[in-house]
């Protein structure tokens, strides 16, 4: 069946099996393979998009519950050649190393700072249970919120 | 040029924080076929049959094959096997025939269009087992009428396997004014990188090559042991890619059965075959960590000083064996069982042992975090039974600055010595940094109102390098363990480096660069480095064991001096000087004295690669390789202190504090080392408190996915306050020693001596990880939960 989404602000059309995964979808039909795929029972978080502007892990939503969605990937942050304000604060503070949970992460960090503007570090901790990250022992990943959260 | 020891951000991170980074499932190869691995839901059967038909004619299919397709292709080898004793070796074919002895072992292989379709076609597969007994613990695996895995292993014993001095230790015990005998368990853990493993297998039938993408810590050593072990293809004929690789942590080290699969599937099939690991698969069918059944038995005098350590280990190594499974619990463990201490005796003996469970192999640290929890257990529990500071018997017990180079006894690190250490001034300034004094006092206020504080310590070294050559060679290590790299300077000025080492989080990239920038005097921009890939690159022995920069950047270093000398030959041609007067400074090379008589780096590389005008003798381009085989380990050390509160009413265990000082030698990039003791921390905390593989009774894995191993969100784990104290290394010229590894080595034992120090008051002297709080609620509610002083 069709589905219709707009992705990083393109309108894309793919034909899809009802039983596919939207991050599937993502990365297969439309080759934004930012978002990565960590885990089968969606605990890792790394497939983290905003669907409507909410975070979605997007190995938890089928591709046809996405029909007519809007959806910002990693590959969307980057606008005229800025790094949106989270990824410069992971890059400043260390926040990632391998950067396989990276992506979604930092997709995740958006939504918690949109939806409290100056998160301590407790809230922070909290707001990214749902992201598994095994390099960093998360320590810079908070600080990098954080920061982020100053300049957002 | 002041960019060594500067935090410099990674060059690693733009590709990484926009998506563009290329993981293994990222790469795409016109025509490619997708490859799902049936497993085998049993721990121990014989396989009777294996019935394809249907699952061949399904949708997609391209083709389905079983082991008996692939049986001319031996087994994996075992690469690293105990030294100097029988090693009883069973390793994985790449689909098992006749027998399994884990689940997740695999049995048949779908080939697809895609991978649903693959995964469809599994379910299709009849495969008639024949259940067999199981037995999970290596302990009662040894036991008479256990389930015997394999025939050349009578009582499932793989090796049994010895260091130091029995005799010695034995007659040290007796005479010991103090003995402690305690058992420890060391859990099995499972490394979860956040990436799980995949390959991606390319055959050319013009050419006769193949290509092999892989996740990999060490593509060289894949290729090495693809061709000369198992496929029997000549080694040239073999490309290894290790693409952009998240995280590995050991796991990625080693030889799977899927990797020579997707090459001969390739062949057979005549396009690329690409097989991405699930992570249910991942927790059964790659390597797993620790899992140690340990004795000790520790003599002290009364006034804390240690006389002797026993220990005796029953080392869990899975159902089949890993490629370096052998070496982990033995040569990385019991010859480090001296640890930063001046033991007079000392004799380890370790049984490895076959049990019906998925293969155990290096996981972070490896070996050393399983004799740093042994050691520092043994001096908590001295500590205890005298009634002393478990601070003082440490330092009672150090080995003193002076005292380095040192061996330890017994001839315990079988020929070499520690190379450097001021192991009291480490714990003298974590001491400082918690304010040890006022916090002993706060624990007992907080003890009277019924608030339990605990304070654990841990001081530790590591082995980084493992090598030289020769050494690992002689414990059983089927290869070197130098390092290589090349450094080429072009005409234009820039620099290319290659490495044998290869990053997979590491920031190689940036540190590497530093290095290179600041011998050269050149800018960072002017420098590449490059891995990862076998075209191209000198062979190399890859990145584990905390050896990038102990064995790899020294590497670097010497082509480095290398293009620096002919540097100073050719400006000495070029200026008519004689070369010994010629200073290099800044990226300059000049007359000593005659600062007008220069010539740039940038203009000696141009000259060099035209050619046109070079000392007799000299051939054109700066072009270096160097392969460096260190004469020792390094040895990095510190102390972890762990200030934690346990909740009585809930047994729930809270960090208020983690400090951890740690002496890596000389610092590249502060912030990456900080962030490698961050993440090693986290690690070892994770093993304290919450992670532990869990297998029934009939082997089947009941903590199989990730929601059910406790790998730890950020709300689980605390702040880390670090500090270094820095001695720098002897071994190599950059006095560097390592840091991969430190922080997993040194937290784990500083958390549960911390829990145990809270509970004290309720005599509680051992519990075994993972310190859950249902566990710790039973311990201090078990003789009534009166808080009664032990």
């Amino acid at each position: 069946m069709k589905v219709s989404m707009t992705v990083n602000g393109q309108a894309l059309e793919a034909d899809v099996e009802p039983r596919w995964l939207l991050v599937h979808v993502l990365r297969d039909q439309f080759g934004l393979t930012g978002t990565n795929i960590g885990c089968d029972t969606s605990q890792c978080g790394a497939c983290t998009v905003l669907m409507n502007d909410r975070a979605v892990k997007a190995c938890t939503v089928l591709a046809v519950q996405a029909d007519g969605a809007e959806i910002l990937t990693i590959e969307g942050l980057k606008q005229d050649g800025q790094y949106h304000p989270v990824q410069q604060a992971f890059w400043d503070e260390h926040g990632l190393q391998c950067g396989f949970c990276t992506p979604g992460m930092i997709m995740t960090a958006i939504d918690l700072i949109k939806h409290e503007a100056q998160p301590n570090y407790a809230a922070i901790r909290h707001g990214i249970e749902g992201n598994l990250c095994r390099c960093t022992g998360y320590e810079n990943i908070v600080r990098a919120i954080r920061q982020a959260a100053d300049k957002m | 040029m002041g960019v060594l020891g500067q935090s410099i951000k990674r060059r690693e991170d733009p590709r990484l924080i926009t998506g563009e980074a290329k993981y293994i499932a990222d790469i795409e190869l016109p025509g490619m076929l997708h490859a799902a691995v049936l497993r085998s839901p049993f721990a121990h059967a014989k396989i009777k049959s294996v019935n394809v038909a249907q699952a061949k004619q399904a949708p997609g299919v391209v083709g389905v094959f079983t082991g008996a397709d692939f049986a001319e292709i031996p087994a994996l080898p075992c690469a690293w096997q105990a030294g100097g004793v029988k090693n009883n070796v069973n390793t994985p074919r790449i689909l098992e025939i006749d027998e399994v002895h884990h689940t997740g072992a695999g049995v048949a292989v779908v080939v697809a269009h895609d991978r649903y379709a693959a995964e469809d076609a599994l379910a299709l597969i009849q495969v008639d087992y024949e259940p067999l007994p199981a037995v999970v613990d290596a302990e009662k695996a040894t036991q008479p009428g256990a389930p015997q895995l394999h025939e050349n292993a009578p009582n499932n014993i793989v090796f049994d396997w010895s260091c130091g001095d029995q005799a010695g230790t034995d007659q040290a015990l007796q005479a010991s004014e103090v003995v402690v005998k305690q058992r420890l368990i060391n859990q099995r853990l499972i490394p979860t990188p956040m990436e799980a493993r995949g390959a991606i297998g390319q055959y050319s039938a013009a050419t006769d090559d193949y290509t092999l993408w892989l996740t990999s810590q060490a593509p060289h050593v894949h290729r090495l042991v693809m061709a000369a072990f198992v496929l029997g293809i000549p080694e040239h004929k073999i490309r290894c890619i290790a693409p952009q690789v998240g995280g590995g942590f050991g796991a990625k080290i080693f030889m799977y059965p899927e990797y020579p699969l997707v090459l001969v599937l390739a062949k057979r099939l005549g396009r690329p075959v690409k097989w991405i690991e699930t992570r249910r698969e991942n927790y059964v069918a790659t390597t797993h960590g620790r899992d140690h059944i340990t004795d000790i038995e520790v003599g002290a005098t009364r006034d804390g000083v240690i006389t002797a350590f026993k220990v005796h280990t029953f080392a869990n190594l899975g159902g089949v064996l890993s490629t370096a499974a052998l070496g982990i619990p033995t040569t990385l463990y019991g010859r480090l069982l001296s640890g930063p201490y001046k033991f007079p005796h000392i004799y380890c003996n370790v049984q490895g042992v076959y049990t019906n469970t998925a293969m155990v192999d290096a996981y972070r640290g490896a070996g050393r975090p399983e004799a740093t929890y042994a050691l520092e257990r043994a001096i908590d529990l001295v500590a205890r039974e005298l009634d002393l500071d478990p601070a003082e018997v440490r330092r009672k017990n150090f080995i003193p600055p002076d005292a380095f180079p040192y061996a330890p006894a017994d001839d315990l690190m079988a020929g070499l010595e520690y190379d450097s250490g001021n192991y009291a001034l480490a714990l003298d300034k974590a001491l400082e940094m918690v304010n040890y004094k006022e916090l002993r006092q706060e624990q007992a206020h907080a003890r009277r109102e019924g608030r339990y504080l605990g304070i654990g310590f841990s001081s530790y070294i590591e082995a980084c390098g493992l090598a030289p050559s020769a050494w690992i060679g002689a414990q059983g290590w089927g290869a070197g363990l130098w390092e290589s790299a090349n450094v080429r300077m072009h005409l234009t000025g820039k620099v290319v480096v290659t490495t044998g080492s290869q990053s997979h989080g590491q920031g190689h990239e940036t540190t590497l660069a530093q290095l290179v920038a600041d011998e050269l005097g050149i800018a960072l921009d002017d420098v590449v480095v490059q891995h990862s890939d076998t075209q191209g690159a000198p062979f190399g022995y890859g990145t584990y064991g905390s050896r990038s920069t102990a064995v790899g950047a020294v590497a670097v270093h010497r082509s480095v001096q290398r293009i620096k000398e002919k540097a100073k030959r050719l400006a000495a041609h070029m200026l008519e000087a004689n070369p010994e007067d010629l200073v290099y400074q800044d990226g300059k090379v000049f007359v000593r004295g005659v600062p007008a008589k220069t010539k740039t780096i940038q203009e000696l590389a141009a000259a060099v690669a035209l050619g046109y005008s070079l000392p007799e003798g000299m051939e054109p381009f700066f072009d270096e390789t160097s392969y460096y085989d260190p004469p020792n380990n390094t040895y990095p050390f510190g102390t972890h202190i762990c200030v934690v509160e346990v909740d009585a009413k809930t047994g729930q265990t809270k960090i208020l504090r983690y400090v951890a000082i740690d002496d890596v030698g000389n610092v590249i990039n502060p912030m990456i080392v900080d962030g490698q003791i961050h993440g090693g921390i986290a690690q070892g905390v994770s093993q304290a408190l919450y992670e532990g593989a869990v297998y029934d009774d009939n082997g089947t894995l009941v903590s199989g996915s990730l929601m059910d191993y406790a790998v730890p969100t950020a709300a689980m784990l605390p702040s880390y306050e670090t500090a270094r104290t820095v001695t720098p290394s002897p071994v190599n010229p950059l006095g560097v020693k390592g840091v991969g590894e430190t922080g997993t080595i040194a937290s784990t034992p500083a958390v549960v001596n911390a829990v145990l120090d809270a509970l004290k008051p309720f005599g509680v002297k051992n519990l075994d990880m993972p310190l859950t709080p249902e566990k710790v609620w039973r311990a201090m509610h078990a003789n009534g939960g009166n808080g009664k002083e032990g």
